[in-house]
């Protein structure tokens, strides 16, 4: 039950780009296409979760003990750079078909600040998670990102047929489409 | 390219925000009023100004196969001074902005800065176009922390401008998109006069 409820509160009312704003950069580069934003959000939901994993680990084995959690920002971004430099490596060698899949959008992950702001988050005090509820809170967060491109990806195959003034095509309507479906996922808040 | 051109290229033509994209997460996430956009602004400038400094001086003593970590090190060291500072002087800033400070770290800014012109310029140039990016990245979020602020609570650095409740949604997630969305497209148009 508690599983559920932290699901569902980073799917829909804490969302993860609606609300919470990270994430905003690939949300708006590689959502033009529904099947780029699917492989987008495959390669977030694999690294997001293995990155909260282990930066779980270190942040509660290493750097609290030593009491050295200033160092928390330097060594969490060098976790995910070289985890992801790592599953692309390994990825390549066990499953070419999924690296096909995912590979062009993995190393854009890095700078995706998603995934660096799930990891601080999920080891917020005020959260007190243990290491299975950080896991669950990374993976519903994914889940929220997928959701949220994969809706906006199809709308803006749609909206490209429209006739947008000059002056809004392109990055300012898509924004405004945002703006339009945060709306929507305002309804969700207050339900957990 | 002169200079102040370099420098001024950031306020309209290159807008790290308006035109090249760059940085949206903070720029909608933090907005909420002018002094908090400022005030993300300034600490960005002061990241991307010395992280700018930092790898145009070294730049020639990084194998190119490393460069990307080694120029995340750098960043990352200057915004863990920028967050203990802030933390311990302004502690009521510090709490607004919250975990974008430190994710001023994966802003594709400060990289896409360090990638792609400390890495190729002289110290003078790179510090003066980190400095230029820098404020008109605080331009852009002054001013769109500042159209919300105004339509959402009414108010402008605590200068009440009417009575009442504004059009709260303006301060809530929504109205940063649409905000910045039409702020895009006012730029768009500036451009195009100046050009």
């Amino acid at each position: 039950m508690e599983y559920f409820v932290i699901i569902i509160g980073a799917v829909f009312v804490n969302n993860i780009v609606l609300a919470q704003f990270l994430g905003i950069c690939p949300y708006l580069g590689v959502s033009a296409r529904v099947s780029t934003s699917i492989g987008m959000s495959g390669a977030v939901m694999f690294v997001m979760t293995l990155a909260t994993l282990v930066t779980f680990l270190i942040f509660n084995y290493i750097l609290v003990p030593l009491d050295i959690t200033y160092l928390q920002t330097i060594s969490y971004i060098l976790v995910v750079a070289s985890l992801v430099q790592m599953v692309e490596i390994i990825l390549k060698k066990v499953s070419p078909a999924l690296y096909q899949a995912l590979g062009i959008f993995l190393p854009l992950i890095v700078t995706n600040c998603a995934i660096l702001g799930v990891t601080i988050l999920a080891v917020r005090e005020d959260h007190g998670f243990h290491l299975l509820e950080a896991v669950v809170f990374a993976i519903g967060h994914a889940l929220g990102f997928a959701l949220t491109i994969i809706l906006f990806a199809g709308i803006r195959e749609h909206l490209d047929m429209m006739d947008v003034p000059k002056g809004m095509r392109g990055a300012p309507a898509a924004l405004v489409v945002a703006g339009i479906l945060a709306l929507a996922f305002m309804g969700f808040a207050g339900l957990v | 390219m002169g200079q102040l051109q370099n420098f001024s290229k950031g306020f309209i033509k290159d807008n790290p925000v308006f035109v090249l994209l760059l940085g949206l997460c903070p720029a909608l996430g933090v907005t909420t009023s002018a002094f908090n956009g400022l005030g993300m602004g300034l600490a960005t400038t002061f990241v991307l100004f010395s992280s700018n400094l930092v790898v145009s001086v070294i730049k020639n003593l990084i194998p190119d196969k490393v460069r990307i970590p080694a120029f995340i090190v750098v960043i990352a060291s200057f915004v863990t001074i920028t967050d203990l500072v802030m933390e311990a002087y302004m502690p009521g800033l510090y709490d607004a902005l919250g975990l974008f400070i430190p994710l001023i770290v994966v802003n594709c800014l400060v990289m896409g800065r360090a990638e792609a012109f400390a890495r190729k310029n002289n110290t003078l140039s790179s510090v003066v176009d980190g400095l230029g990016m820098g404020l008109g990245f605080a331009f852009a979020l002054t001013v769109l922390g500042g159209v919300r602020e105004i339509l959402g609570a009414g108010e402008l650095f605590g200068f009440s401008f009417f009575e009442g409740d504004g059009m709260l949604v303006f301060v809530l997630a929504p109205g940063a998109f649409i905000g910045l969305g039409y702020l895009i497209a006012l730029n768009n148009i500036i451009k195009k006069r100046i050009e």
